[in-house]
């Protein structure tokens, strides 16, 4: 399934200052029994947005009105943990299409990319930068170039450029995915196949 | 060139290499199981795609699974409901299943070495991030998300830069009542669990050479623990005896064509890693974590660190410590438990409810703590009944429960009720990990046995 393409974002966000937010997190392994991809977005973050009497918990940002947008920011090592995609698609399908920290964990950076959400590594510092400008005016808009490979906060607070390989970027600008790809090269894989035994 | 290891088995599987993108990866064994699977089924179908390979596919039903009354049908209709998917996605495209019920039935990472789907030199992947247990063999094993799984149920492929190589060398030998999972905890919180992200990790030298394949296996399944893709083992005459003879292990003329090639599988003299890590075997302890990430632990016999003196922010470590209920500078010996839990890819194999068994037996246990006895597979189940384990277990008064995932991740009704403590042979202390609310504390075997007769946390030393 292709998915959204992803060019230039320009949105408000969301902060978490916290570091290692593990998939555990990010949506807790009781609500991963669903056999479609459908409906993660209510319990991403389930056990910091809601008590267990399913109230929500008024001080966790996803319940404060305050703080809005397709992106969030969250802290060092962002996505440790289970390889469950459900995390991914649980961000994804609250509304969110990028997601920054100083530092993902590799199977949940892998898994935003193969769905069309944008993770964007920046510096520590600027990370910090964020952060402060975002809880000092939670009207602060991002802009996440994907094309320039940039983040901005607005031209009086700054910007960064951000890495992606140039082939997850070509896909990402155009909404393929890796499927698509080796498909196309199905007769290449099937050589190869017949050369390596079970 | 001079190679490592995991050049070795990862270019022998490259099909092609992008420019300035991911290589694509041949997988030889894909593993599925209920949960992380019926998506990737579903989007094969929308894209009228069939398995491509589907001998190279083994199906298990695991994470999902009760672990009581096995053959009652499943009471949750959520869980039923996605091992029914599993079933009918298996036999619709010609995947072996090893069901609830079915003689092989266990964790996915427990059944792959027992049946030998696990061989060195090859590429394991699953739709779970513990995964990196097969490379305990030599084979390059790691952890996908479900577009990955549907990629590989596809065109039995990967796209993935390759990775970034960690040697980490352990030379001397181990302490008494010191065990395979304290060697992983005491790596992981010297790493913390970002220190090896980006990184493929080979285990090296005496400490690891000594292990049995199973003591392997629970040091590579933590690989992941430190934010590794996976980590490897080179593989050697324990390697090879383990898997003679398995159900999936090549025989006769193949065996020897295997072995060739097997024997190749080790890092070439002067062959250069990204990074190199050398510790000491003998300055490890009994481990036991006290916050809620696996990099959060240290020797069973120290005092909670105070916040200044960890790396990471302040305000995330005191978060951590609330959870738990624990305060900065308590010793962790003598703290009041409430549950015990035995099971896992992690230490559920038959080496751990020995380790288990060498404890509780001949004590009782503690009236103040409940404890989970869950067997990785059906294979450990039976040996356990074989070798009168049980019989240890049940005089000492422990019930021994089915097999499956259990309260690793208390997706069943293995749950860790809020605000209790649960001393865990398991691999993630995460918040809610073991149920909402839950606080875990990961430990070897021997820890969590001390622990059961005694009802709180025990340095296993005294015991032995
Ligand atoms: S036992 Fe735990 S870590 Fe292992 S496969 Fe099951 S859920 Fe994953």
């Amino acid at each position: 399934m292709a998915y959204d393409s992803f060019n230039i974002l320009t949105s408000t966000a969301v902060p978490l200052p916290i570091e290692n937010v593990d998939t555990d997190q990010i949506i807790p392994a009781r609500f991963l029994k669903a056999t479609e991809r459908k409906g993660f977005g209510d319990n991403l973050f389930r056990d910091w947005r809601f008590n267990q009497d399913d109230t929500p918990k008024t001080d966790f940002v996803l319940n404060d009105a305050t703080y809005s947008g397709k992106i969030l920011v969250g802290g060092h090592n962002f996505g440790s943990g289970s390889s469950r995609e459900h995390a991914a698609w649980a961000i994804y399908d609250f509304g969110f299409r990028c997601v920054v920290s100083s530092f993902f964990a590799d199977i949940f950076r892998n898994n935003c990319l193969n769905i069309g959400v944008l993770p964007v590594q920046v510096s520590a510092n600027f990370l910090a930068q964020i952060f402060e400008a975002v809880e000092k005016d939670p009207n602060t808009k991002l802009t996440v170039d994907l094309p320039n490979q940039k983040i901005s906060l607005g031209a009086a607070l700054g910007s960064e450029s951000f890495e992606i390989n140039s082939y997850k970027k070509e896909n990402m600008l155009n909404g393929y995915d890796d499927i698509d790809y080796l498909n196309n090269i199905k007769a290449e894989i099937q050589t190869f196949a017949a050369n390596t035994p079970l | 060139m001079k190679q490592t290891l995991f050049d070795k088995v990862w270019d022998s599987h490259v099909v092609r290499s992008i420019d300035q993108g991911p290589d694509v990866l041949f997988i030889d064994r894909h593993m599925v199981h209920e949960v992380t699977s019926p998506v990737a089924f579903l989007g094969l179908k929308n894209r009228s795609l069939p398995v491509l390979y589907p001998e190279r596919t083994f199906a298990t039903a695991d994470h999902n699974t009760p672990t009581i009354n096995q053959h009652l049908p499943v009471a949750d209709p959520l869980s039923r409901n996605q091992l029914k998917a599993l079933e009918q996605n298996a036999n619709e495209h010609g995947i072996s299943y090893w069901g609830l019920g079915h003689k092989k039935n266990g964790i996915v990472h427990v059944v792959g070495p027992e049946y030998g789907i696990t061989q060195p030199g090859a590429t394991i992947v699953c739709g779970d991030s513990h995964t990196s247990t097969h490379g305990a063999f030599g084979a390059i094993a790691f952890g996908i998300g479900t577009s990955e799984v549907e990629m590989v149920l596809a065109s039995q492929c990967i796209m993935q830069p390759k990775p970034k190589k960690m040697r980490i060398t352990i030379n001397g030998s181990l302490n008494k009542g010191v065990t395979p999972k304290d060697v992983a905890l005491f790596i992981i919180s010297k790493l913390t669990t970002s220190g090896a992200t980006g990184y493929f990790v080979e285990y090296a030298g005496e400490v690891f050479e000594q292990l049995s394949m199973e003591g392997r296996m629970t040091v590579c399944n933590l690989s992941i623990e430190m934010g590794a893709r996976g980590g490897m083992i080179a593989p050697d005459e324990k390697t090879f005896n383990y898997i003679k003879g398995r159900e999936f292990t090549p025989e006769g003329a193949d065996w020897d064509k295997a072995m060739a090639y097997w024997k190749t599988l080790h890092t070439d003299e002067d062959a250069v890693f990204d990074k190199e890590l050398n510790y000491d075997g003998a300055e490890i302890d009994p481990m036991i974590t006290f916050g809620t990430n696996p990099g959060m632990g240290m020797s069973i016999t120290k005092a909670i660190p105070n916040a200044s003196e960890v790396e990471g922010g302040k305000a995330t470590y005191e978060k951590s410590l609330e959870y738990m209920g624990y305060k900065e500078g308590e010793q962790m010996v003598g703290k009041p438990i409430d549950y015990v839990f035995i099971g896992s890819c992690t230490n559920g194999r038959i080496e751990d409810f020995r380790a288990f068994a060498s404890i509780v037996k001949g004590h009782k246990r503690a009236e103040n703590v409940t404890a989970w006895l869950v067997p990785g597979s059906h294979k450990v189940l039976n040996a356990i009944k074989e070798e009168g384990l049980l019989d240890v277990f049940e005089a000492a008064e422990f019930k021994l429960r089915e097999p499956g995932c259990s309260a690793c991740l208390a997706m069943n009704n293995d749950k860790i009720p809020a605000g209790k403590y649960a001393v865990s042979t398991s691999n993630r202390n995460f918040e809610g990990r073991q149920g909402p609310g839950a606080r875990t504390l990961l430990a070897s075997p021997l820890v969590a046995a001390a622990a059961a007769i005694t009802g709180k946390i025990t340095d296993p030393r005294t015991l032995i």
